[in-house]
């Protein structure tokens, strides 16, 4: 099965928009973190439900109207492990 | 024990002392100021003997207070008055949770507030001395106080701490009644406090709305760029002595000021190029 990640409730994070990116107060850390898309579309995707890469990757194709899923998946999947680093997602 | 007493802006301290000298210069820069709210210091320091025998062989001082700078150099007695001001210094960087402190200079005028940020040597603080001999609010030259709940700045008008040939260019504005001590062979250089005017002490208790931010780089080509908001947002939390500690409540509070205030870099080669700019940004904002 492959594996699946889980980011906090939203009420968790403060984000304010900022040229196009998102600066991001963590709650449970007191950190902040100045994300670019699609990594706030991750953590959105990752507060409602755990999914694996496939399944993150079609929520934001949905988002964004992407049809190449193949290929966000490989950009989530580099995002996944920068947020991870971060402490903003987890592994279940 | 000497002790001097002082309220700058919202902050009360209390300085002790095991000489007497600090604390005449410290009563002297800081004469026609107020004393603590209620005689109670939020913060204290203490200028004490490394060692208890060291205060009869070699006078130097050690910088002792609520927060202790590990490896704080000490320095020699004839500079305690500096070492005195470095303690109130760091204590407001340190323990201060009552604002989003930010290393920047404020002035005011008409109700307003220019705030000028950067690192050392870019001339905030000179700049922000220069202005308020010209007609400006001096509300401090090295930290604005960002009320999180209002969004206001608060003035700290402590002594204004002019480096090398700052010194000459503030003497040729300012009475010398209103200087302190020349501290030469510093870790700056040479130093000279100047006490702030009379008004602005007065007025030290009034706040203000932000309402330009600059961004000052002295020693080039004179140039005026805008800022993004990011960009601006990273360097502020940079700026800021304590956004980490204030949590949530320091996050709203510099997104409001990133996304209110308007923002510009501005290069110069002088004091002269710097006001000018000042002036018409100034006029630019207020339309």
């Amino acid at each position: 099965m492959p594996r699946r990640y889980r980011a906090d409730p939203r009420s968790e994070r403060i984000s304010v928009e900022m040229e196009g990116m998102a600066v991001i107060y963590h709650r449970p850390s007191g950190i902040t973190h100045l994300l670019a898309a699609p990594a706030p579309e991750i953590l959105d995707a990752l507060s409602d439900q755990a999914l694996d890469v496939d399944g993150i990757a079609a929520c934001l194709a949905a988002e964004f109207e992407i049809a190449a899923e193949d290929e966000i998946a490989a950009v989530v999947a580099d995002r996944l492990i920068e947020l991870e680093g971060a402490g903003l997602v987890a592994r279940i | 024990m000497h002790s001097f007493t002082v309220r700058i802006g919202p902050v009360g301290f209390r300085v002790g002392s095991a000489w007497p000298r600090p604390v005449a210069a410290l009563e002297a820069i800081y004469a026609g100021y107020p004393g603590p709210r209620d005689g109670i210091a939020d913060f204290t320091v203490r200028l004490e003997p490394e060692r208890p025998w060291r205060r009869f062989v070699r006078p130097s001082v050690a910088i002792r207070g609520d927060f202790i700078l590990p490896d704080a150099v000490p320095m020699a007695l004839r500079h305690g008055f500096l070492a005195a001001e470095m303690g109130m210094n760091l204590q407001m960087a340190l323990g201060q949770r009552r604002f989003l402190l930010l290393h920047a200079s404020a002035v005011e005028r008409d109700g307003r507030v220019l705030l000028m940020t950067g690192e050392s040597g870019a001339g905030k603080s000179t700049l922000a001395a220069l202005l308020g001999e010209r007609g400006w609010r001096l509300m401090g030259d090295e930290f604005a106080l960002v009320d999180p709940v209002s969004g206001l700045i608060h003035a700290f008008p402590r002594a204004v701490s002019l480096k090398n040939a700052a010194i000459a260019m503030l003497r040729a504005e300012a009475s010398e009644d209103r200087f302190g001590p020349e501290l030469d062979g510093t870790p700056k250089g040479t130093l000279r406090h100047l006490r702030p005017r009379a008004d602005a002490v007065a007025r030290m208790d009034e706040p203000a709305a932000p309402a330009l931010l600059l961004f000052p780089r002295y020693g080039h080509d004179r140039a005026i760029r805008p800022m993004g908001e990011a960009e601006i947002f990273v360097r502020l939390t940079q700026a800021s002595t304590n956004y980490v500690a204030l949590g949530e409540a320091g996050h709203a509070a510099l997104a409001r000021l990133v996304k209110t205030v308007p923002t510009r870099a501005i290069d110069y080669p002088d004091s002269a190029a710097a006001l000018a700019i000042v002036d018409m940004l100034w006029a630019e904002q207020a339309r």
